[in-house]
Parts: structure tokens; C-alpha cells; sequence
């Protein structure tokens, strides 16, 4: 499935965000999810299925004014 | 000072971005004795590591994370909500940016992502213009802190309007104003805290100084001075001279 990862384009055979992000790299890190433009909480990320075409942005802490 | 129901003794605000180290943001943000910091969000690789977020835990501040870069409501508002997970605050201090050269607040919405995340339970700290009808507006829309602009955010240019400021604070005699953007020097500061606002937040002038800390230590005195100068209630201006010393008693040498 191909899908867009923080503009950077990915393919994988996840069913759900949480497994999309453990695919990726992302498990045991604290980061915050949004899919196709809208928050995805932590609880829900294993009960939102991912589709060919969607967008995840994966964001974490930094420095700001 | 409170805010939004929280005791703050500080009424300096410091940002965490743009320092030559995470070593020196830190000695900036002890000296400067601010008890509240803001943060972002940003994009995140796989390979990334936890570094800022212990470097800011270990110096036990609050944090306020910002909406910085989002350019409309509907990214703000998403914004907020992976920062309240994040950071795991209600507190956001709301930036929607209308203009990408002076990154002057986009006002409609911002007054739209403030209502609907108030709504939500988010305690927002609005940056937006001095203007007072879109502060009433923020109000109504449930903001209980406003976040005036001193002048465009990193220009350091100080406060290029006190006199709407000066509104501000006399039309919302009860709102905590947290002058956030423009700050220059210590004197923009001190000048900030004289016109009666309750706090400055300022990120570029303290990072970006020679000494970062001594900056930042400059800064909490001004404002200190700024603050206790404007309860102690400043004479008003004379057009002319007044003398000081006393005439009566004068000799007549003539």
C-alpha cells in the first residue's frame, strides 16, 4: 500500500495506523499522529484503518517560540 | 499573575527556539526564571531522538505549545490536539498566520480556531494584532488571556504601537495581556510591562544575543522593573520644566 509519511512516500502492508507506524520505525517513541489532515489519538490508532493514497504526519517536541 | 486558573509568579515568557545549544537554552531559561516556555511540534523521523523533550523536563518548567506555521484554523485546531497528547497540557498558544512575510495573525482564524477549541476544553493563548474588537471577539469566543503583538515576530523592533496597547489594557481592565512578538531589548520589555501588561513573551532577542543567559537574566529584571514601575503608579508628563529642588529658601546673591 502506498502511502505518504511526513512528505516522504512509503510502501507498506499495514491494515491500521498503529501497525503503519511500527512498520516505520516508530514504536516505544513518543510522537503525536495525524491522518489525511486530522488528529489520530494514540487510543484510536489501532482502530483506524489505513488506505492506499492516505497521509500521515508523525510530529514530536521541538524548540519554539 | 493567573492564568487560566494556574498561579504564576514569573511574568516573563520564554521560548526554547533558535539557541546555539541545548546546554545554553537551558541556563536561559534558569536565569531568566520564567515558570512557562513554549514548544512546537514538528516532523518527526523514525531515527529521531527524545533529546529536547528531556532537555525542557529537566528544567521543570511548565510548557506552552505553540500552533507556529499553520497557516489556517483546521491545521491550528489539528495542531492542538496532537499537542495536548504530546505535551499532555490543554494549554496552546494559538497562532493562525495570515501573511507569510510579517507572519502577522490571520484574525478570522484565529477567532474561528479559538472557539472551537475552547469548545473543546483548550485553554488558548490567542497572538493576535492590538486590535480591541478582535480581542472582544476572542473573549467571546472563551479566550480568557489575550496575546498582543508587539511588532512582527523575530523583528525585534520593540513595541510599534504602545498606544493601542495602551487601549488594551485600559478595555480589558481584567484580562491578563501578554505582549508576545517584537521584543528587542530589555528596554522593549520594561516599556511592555509600564503600559500595565500583565507579562512578555520573547524567544529571539534572548537566543539570539551574544549571551544568550545574561540576556535572559536582563530581560526578567526589566520586566520586574517594568512590572513594580507600573504599580507604583508613574507620574504623569509635563510639557514644561519643573524644578525639584525647592525655591523657596533661595538666597539673593544680588
Amino acid at each position: 500500500m502506498k502511502i505518504t509519511v511526513n512528505a516522504e512516500p512509503h510502501d507498506i502492508p499495514a491494515a491500521n495506523l498503529c501497525d503503519a507506524l511500527a512498520q516505520l520505525g516508530y514504536s516505544g517513541r513518543t510522537v503525536a499522529t495525524a491522518l489525511n489532515g486530522s488528529f489520530v489519538s494514540r487510543d484510536t490508532r489501532a482502530t483506524t484503518p489505513i488506505r492506499d493514497g492516505d497521509r500521515i504526519e508523525v510530529l514530536a517536541p521541538r524548540q519554539g517560540g | 499573575m493567573r492564568l487560566y486558573d494556574e498561579e504564576i509568579s514569573s511574568r516573563l515568557l520564554l521560548g526554547t527556539a533558535q539557541y546555539p545549544s541545548p546546554s545554553i537554552l537551558q541556563r536561559a531559561i534558569r536565569d531568566s526564571g520564567a515558570e512557562i516556555v513554549t514548544v512546537s511540534l514538528r516532523r518527526e523521523g523514525a531515527d529521531g531522538a527524545d533529546g529536547f523533550r528531556d532537555c525542557i523536563r529537566q528544567t521543570g518548567v511548565r510548557v506552552l505549545p505553540n500552533t507556529a506555521g499553520c497557516h489556517t484554523a483546521r491545521d491550528a485546531i489539528t495542531t492542538a490536539h496532537m499537542a495536548r497528547e504530546l505535551f499532555s497540557t490543554s494549554w496552546i498558544k494559538l497562532e493562525v498566520i495570515g501573511h507569510a512575510d510579517n507572519l502577522q495573525p490571520d484574525i478570522f482564524g484565529l477567532i474561528e480556531a479559538a472557539r472551537v477549541l475552547s469548545a473543546d476544553g483548550f485553554s488558548v493563548f490567542p497572538y493576535t494584532t492590538d486590535d480591541l474588537v478582535v480581542g472582544e471577539k476572542l473573549i467571546d469566543a472563551g479566550c480568557r488571556v489575550l496575546m498582543p503583538w508587539g511588532a512582527p515576530i523575530g523583528s525585534a523592533q520593540g513595541l510599534r504601537n504602545a498606544d493601542a496597547l495602551r487601549s488594551m489594557r485600559s478595555h480589558f481592565a481584567d484580562v491578563p495581556l501578554i505582549v508576545d512578538a517584537g521584543i528587542g531589548r530589555p528596554s522593549d520589555a520594561a516599556e511592555a510591562m509600564e503600559i500595565g501588561m500583565d507579562a512578555v513573551l520573547t524567544n529571539t532577542a534572548v537566543a539570539k544575543a551574544g549571551d544568550p543567559a545574561l540576556m535572559a537574566r536582563a530581560m526578567a529584571m526589566a520586566v520586574e522593573a517594568g512590572h513594580i514601575g507600573f504599580c507604583a503608579d508613574p507620574m504623569n508628563r509635563r510639557e514644561t520644566a519643573v524644578p525639584s529642588t525647592p525655591v523657596l529658601g533661595l538666597a539673593d546673591f544680588g
